[in-house]
């Protein structure tokens, strides 16, 4: 076998390998915000009149952005204010999602419809989590 | 010769009108009875029509069958915290309901399945926030407005009537499963179209299909009575 058939053997092998080393969790944040999330907060994030909040353009994501991995995780219950608007509806927690998926989903929101933050790490979102007071 | 002179625009007339308003007609959905008459003539069929009820909407009104007769309304079933479904598809009504939102011909009508938590004030609170003002317009409406112990019973079985899915299930999100149809009810309260409001196809075919309706309804309205029998 020559060097060179051995290099593009090689290379071929590598090439079927390297896909499995992916996850497919590109895209993850925006396949969990269409499955739990826009039924209610809309496609785009527009949330429904005063019944629910939008996200896009959402100055509450920005003002309590430490607070949103236990909010998600646990759930709202009580008035808040988002631009300037009262919202009193229940939104359910969800306790299944892994911190992991709760940093993409949060990365997602907060990168889409007018929603510049930095994005999180899965250490802050795990220690933001850690605090979380129980509901 | 006269006579066939008469024909001629008689026929031509004939196939403009046929050309100008072709004939779709929007069935009759639900069972339907076939009773013989008694002189052997052809058998009468009768239509089914949405049961008799009676609601109290978030001003308080009382709805029956007879507020609503006359005019179409578009039917649905919701509950106000509900997690699932109903944002989406109260989304989706609020939407039919701003193109046809100054039609008096047609009118909205969403029944609470939660009747224990939905009382008035907070069937008006929800009208409110989705930004209806005009309960005369769209009722948000609940079978238990004075605490009926069977207010819950009541309006599973007009769903069902409806041709929604409704009953309480302990896994769904806020305790009750329901699919969200838009059930289309005409002058008559003969059910004449079911819309799946999650599907975006469905509910445009319900904003196709309304006028359409509409114009059945002027139509009848513009014969004598005799002939609407």
């Amino acid at each position: 076998m020559s060097p060179r058939s051995l290099i593009s053997g090689g290379l071929l092998l590598l090439g079927a390998a390297l896909p499995s080393c992916f996850s497919n969790n590109r895209h993850q944040g925006q396949r969990l915000y269409a499955q739990h999330c826009a039924g209610c907060h809309g496609e785009q994030g527009q949330g429904l009149a005063r019944l629910i909040p939008p996200l896009a353009g959402s100055d509450y994501l920005a003002k309590h952005r430490a607070e949103l991995p236990c909010l998600v995780r646990n759930g709202q219950h009580g008035m808040i204010v988002v631009n300037g608007v009262g919202y009193h509806n229940v939104m359910p927690g969800n306790k299944t999602m892994s911190t992991a998926q709760l940093t993409n989903l949060l990365n997602y929101v907060e990168s889409h419809w007018g929603n510049q933050a930095a994005p999180r790490t899965i250490r802050d979102v795990q220690t933001q989590l850690d605090s979380c007071r129980r509901p | 010769m006269f006579q066939r002179l008469f024909a001629v625009p008689a026929l031509v007339a004939l196939l403009f009108s046929a050309c100008s308003s072709p004939e779709v007609r929007l069935p009759i959905l639900g069972e339907r009875e076939v009773h013989p008459r008694a002189d052997g003539g052809p058998a009468d069929t009768v239509f089914a029509t949405v049961p008799a009820f009676r609601l109290t909407d978030q001003a308080g009104q009382v709805i029956t069958n007879k507020t609503l007769a006359g005019r179409a309304y578009v039917a649905d079933f919701f509950f106000a915290t509900c997690p699932g479904i109903c944002p989406k598809m109260q989304g989706e009504m609020l939407k039919v309901y701003t193109q046809f939102a100054k039609d008096p011909r047609v009118v909205f009508l969403s029944h609470t399945i939660d009747p224990a938590h939905d009382t008035l004030p907070i069937l008006r609170d929800y009208a409110q926030r989705l930004g209806i003002t005009d309960a005369t317009r769209w009722h948000f409406a609940t079978t238990g407005a004075h605490g009926e112990p069977t207010a819950k019973d009541t309006v599973f079985q007009l769903a069902h009537a409806y041709f929604t899915a409704a009953l309480p299930d302990k896994q769904a999100p806020g305790g009750f499963a329901h699919n969200g149809t838009f059930a289309l009810v005409d002058d008559q309260g003969h059910i004449r179209g079911l819309y799946d409001s999650l599907n975006a196809a469905e509910v445009a075919r319900l904003l196709a299909e309304l006028p359409i309706l509409l114009a059945e309804i002027d139509t009848r309205k513009a014969q004598p009575v005799a002939q609407n029998q």
